[in-house]
């Protein structure tokens, strides 16, 4: 959903009491959802008991096991076209963590790039990335991804490239802040005496302090990608079928919903919930871990 | 005129507890102090030595962590430790005031002096808006602040420090207390003003025949306007008595420390006196006398066991194991 | 004050202005503009006319010209579906989801401010947690989820509320709950944490201290001060509300601004989801100035500055 990035301006909260119930600190459970997810999704070709691609229309509708007309042969049950449920959730794990990753890693490459070079250089570089930034900022994240998805049409990689262009500014605002005040230090002016080029501080003095900060807020950024893409997919402009995505899923069972076939919608919803309630566990935890004074994220 | 003293303070400790219980700071350890009506008490310790505990405790307005372990606070006879805090709050402003040291942080910046000043009025009181509001003005007259019409209806960010602090001390005497506790209420304020601000402060307590505690870790503040001293160390009064005894010949080797860091200027070759080490953390205080680690005149014993309070004679204590002889008091 | 106000509005039309240029560049850089521009299905003779129409041969810079001299007018395209400029489209629809946002913000602070002081206050304990879970579940569940589950519970099951269209009140309520939810959250999150920073300080120890009764203290000088970020925010999460509201309108077929760029993605028709997004982009924008503004007036602090 777009507006999850409003959790970058909020002051922090303490990691929730729910969390820190684990291994003293570690929030177990949402590290091993992720994991799981990412282990599902390596392995889906092994794990899936069924084409998620394809169905057969003699077995259509059928609710999870659990239901009557339900069957041990469709755990979670079919779709409009006979797919099995259990299948296409699996894979759509898959397309959930590449474009999730991929997508962070790709926001956060170039928002940190950029918020240290703007940062640390200073002057109209700076006012420039940061008009850039403060102007991208204000266009609602969903809508801007529509209308770029509108622009290139859709595909998994493009989806990739769009999301990554929809939120690097988060980065470089928050990173380009942590610079500014990490020029002041004494090991920046060290390195400065000592005749470093900016290059090489940039490089070696100022990006290993900022990446604790950059692999917070990827964290708490998964959550907020994959919802966006989920909306995206959603909404039609996602990760194109037949590739099974969690959103798409979502929305080919809304018409379903109104005759009581609530196992299209409600599965796949809950798929991108424990996901993104992970991401969010795990985030919040790593930012107390990583430094308690890591105040603005 | 009530017999014994105002406010009777015995055996009191303060103890701050960790959410796990782990760790127990004796911010206030055992402390006995007395002040009697129209009286100056003067807390004097470093930073950390509990002194600002001590009065949140007097009010009872402790944040959650911190606990009262043990003693009694008696105020006019009523043991405070045990009221409940809806019986505080009719205390709490109305018969002991306190003053804070920092007066751009304890005014709240979105409401208007007149109403800061008033609202106690209104509180205690019950009084109607127009009454308090007149008290307000007379009130910032008598704290000196010039043309209270215009002022009342002000800002606090549009006064100066020094404005502020008399503002305070306004809202402080508002309901006409019998104590004002004063945690370091010159501490922000600029040399310049120090002063004035002393003198306005033993007016007040002359005309509103006030008793006086006054934290400060200000020794020549304590010369000038204290008639007793209690001096803290790691939660602890180390020495009583009046100030003008205790300053001739201090007890405790703590104060005589203190009194000798105090540049003098008639010292011209003299380097400064500084007191070796650091104060202990309070969570995990030395066996034996907390000062023994920083103490010139420590002996076997001090290291070994906590000096009880010793009395002196003539209204004096030490918790010293020095104190601990038949000592003839020379006037 | 003059100096400030003057400032942010120089921001505002700066910000503004390269809106315009980044929506430029994209569509004109990407691809090849024209088949974006024009109708599906459109013939040879009609691309050339857009081409011409929109100097698509000409230099980048004439066609930002062009594009911006349209914008001046107030012409944002005409939609090839509906076959009305654009711009009449999106107003006639916008106020549907502000009604919708409005509603969604006041459910949000309704629910949001009052958990969140609760949560201040009882820190630690019941209500705390509660809140806790809440504001988690609040910002990791995605809106178009809890309006579906909304629809299964409320209109499948139990048949109590229309699932989609607008018209009456009923209609309002589940759009106006998903929609709300997510901020309901955020804003009991940042009412808990700014009461919690405010009852830390001196000036509420000094209320304590003046013997005021506990729930005047937290009411009248905890609650006031607490609230200018709240307030602040919900400010600009109501702009982006009305932005955001692409998927429950969509979930419940709620005929505004989000239907529309939907209808426009689905339709393939550019010039309304180009307008779409330039007009949230620039309300986003205006917006923020104005509570940049407004801040300055509530604030005495700001405002006696000048």
């Amino acid at each position: 959903m777009t507006i999850q990035t409003e959790a970058i301006a909020l002051p922090p909260r303490s990691p929730s009491r729910y969390a820190s119930l684990r291994l003293g600190d570690f929030p177990l459970i949402p590290a091993l959802i992720l994991g799981g997810v990412a282990f599902v999704a390596i392995f889906a070709n092994l794990l899936a008991p069924h084409n998620p691609e394809i169905g057969s229309l003699a077995a259509r509708f059928r609710p999870p096991f659990w239901e009557t007309g339900g069957s041990a042969k469709y755990l979670l049950g079919t779709d409009q076209l006979g797919r099995d449920v259990l299948s296409r959730l699996i894979f759509g794990a898959r397309v959930s963590m590449v474009v999730g990753f991929t997508a962070v890693i790709f926001a956060g490459t170039v928002g940190t790039t950029l918020g240290i070079i703007s940062g640390y250089l200073g002057g109209w570089v700076d006012q420039v990335v940061m008009r850039i930034t403060d102007t991208w900022l204000a266009l609602p994240p969903l809508m801007f991804a529509i209308f770029l998805a509108a622009i290139v049409g859709p595909s998994m990689w493009n989806i990739v490239i769009i999301l990554g262009l929809v939120y690097w500014t988060r980065y470089a605002r928050v990173i380009r802040g942590e610079v500014l005040s990490l020029k002041e230090r004494e090991f920046v002016r060290l390195a400065i005496v000592a005749g470093c080029s900016k290059w090489t501080i940039m490089y070696r003095h100022i990006l290993p302090n900022v990446v604790n900060s950059a692999i917070v807020l990827g964290t708490l950024m998964l959550g907020v990608v994959i919802i966006t893409e989920a909306s995206l997919s959603f909404l039609g402009v996602g990760v194109p079928p037949p590739e099974p995505a969690w959103g798409l899923m979502l929305s080919d069972g809304k018409q379903s919903l109104m005759v009581g076939r609530w196992w299209l919608s409600v599965l796949p919803g809950l798929c991108i919930m424990l996901m993104v309630l992970s991401a969010n566990l795990l985030g919040d935890w790593l930012r107390v871990k990583l430094d308690p004074q890591l105040r603005q994220l | 005129m009530r017999a014994g003293p105002l406010l009777e303070i015995r055996d009191l400790s303060t103890h701050y507890v960790s959410s796990r219980g782990t760790r127990v700071v004796r911010a206030v350890d055992q402390v006995s102090l007395r002040i009697n009506a129209g009286e100056t008490l003067g807390i004097v310790g470093e930073s950390g030595s509990g002194k600002s505990t001590l009065a949140l405790t007097i009010l009872r307005v402790l944040p959650p962590a911190a606990r009262i372990v043990s003693g009694e606070m008696l105020f006019e006879g009523e043991d405070l430790v045990q009221k409940s805090d809806a019986e505080m709050q009719h205390v709490r402003g109305k018969r002991i005031a306190m003053i804070l040291q920092d007066p751009m942080a304890s005014l709240n910046p979105l409401f208007t002096i007149g109403d800061q000043v008033a609202e106690p009025i209104r509180v205690h009181e019950g009084a109607g808006r127009a009454t308090a509001w007149r008290r307000a003005r007379e009130l910032l007259r008598a704290v000196r602040i010039p043309s209270p019409e215009t002022r009342v209806t002000q800002y606090p960010h549009e006064m100066s420090g020094g404005m502020r602090q008399r503002i305070v001390g306004a809202i402080g005497i508002s309901c006409e207390p019998r104590l004002l506790i004063a945690d370091e209420p010159t501490t922000s304020l600029d040399l310049t003003i120090q002063a004035q601000y002393l003198n306005l402060l033993r007016e007040l307590q002359r005309a509103h025949g006030l008793a006086l505690i006054f934290i400060t870790h200000n020794l020549g503040i304590v010369a000038k306007m204290c008639d007793q001293l209690a001096v803290m160390y790691a939660g602890r009064v180390v020495e009583s008595g009046p100030v003008s005894r205790i300053f001739n010949a201090p007890a405790h080797p703590y104060t005589e420390a203190l009194l000798n860091s105090i540049p003098r200027m008639s010292d011209s070759a003299q380097r400064l006196t500084a007191i070796e080490g650091q104060p202990p953390d309070l969570a995990a205080l030395p066996r034996g006398c907390s000062f023994a680690p920083r103490c010139v005149r420590a002996f076997d014993r001090c290291h070994v066991e906590t000096p009880p309070e010793f009395a002196l004679g003539g209204g004096r204590t030490a918790r010293c194991w020095l104190a601990d002889r038949p000592r003839i008091e020379a006037a | 004050m003059k100096q400030y106000i003057g400032k942010r509005v120089g921001y505002c039309l700066l910000s503004l202005f390269l809106l315009s240029v980044t929506i430029f560049f994209f569509v004109r850089v990407t691809g090849d503009p024209a088949t974006l521009l024009v109708e599906p299905g459109a013939s040879q003779a009609d691309m050339d006319a857009i081409r011409h129409q929109f100097g698509l041969d000409q230099p980048l810079w004439v066609q930002y010209g062009i594009f911006m001299a349209s914008l001046a007018h107030g012409d944002l395209g005409q939609s090839f579906y509906y076959r009305t400029p654009v711009l009449e489209l999106y107003l006639s629809r916008l106020p549907n989801s502000l009604y919708l946002a409005v509603v969604a913000m006041a459910f949000s602070l309704a629910i949001g401010i009052p958990s969140g002081v609760l949560a201040s206050v009882r820190v630690g304990r019941f209500w705390d947690n509660a809140g806790k879970m809440f504001t988690l579940l609040g910002l990791s569940l995605p809106s178009f989820w809890v309006g579906l589950v909304l629809i299964l519970v409320f209109s499948v099951y139990l048949g109590w509320l229309p699932s989609s269209g607008a018209g009456t009140p009923l209609h309002l309520i589940m759009p106006a709950f998903a929609l709300g939810w997510y901020f309901a959250a955020a804003h009991m999150r940042l009412t808990r944490s700014s009461m919690l920073e405010v009852l830390g300080s001196e000036y509420v120890k000094l209320a304590r201290l003046k013997g005021l009764p506990q729930s005047l203290v937290i009411a009248k000088h905890a609650f006031k001060n607490a609230l200018i970020p709240v307030l602040t925010l919900a400010g600009i999460n109501l702009v982006i509300m009305v932005n955001a509201t692409v998927v429950v309108e969509y979930v419940f077929a709620w005929p505004g601004i989000g239907r529309l760029l939907f209808e426009g993605v689905t339709f393939r028709d550019f010039p309304v989801v180009q307008g779409v997004v330039l007009m949230g982009g620039a309300m986003i924008v205006i917006v923020n100035m104005v509570v940049d503004i407004l801040y300055a007036v509530i604030d005495p602090r700001i405002r006696l500055e000048s």
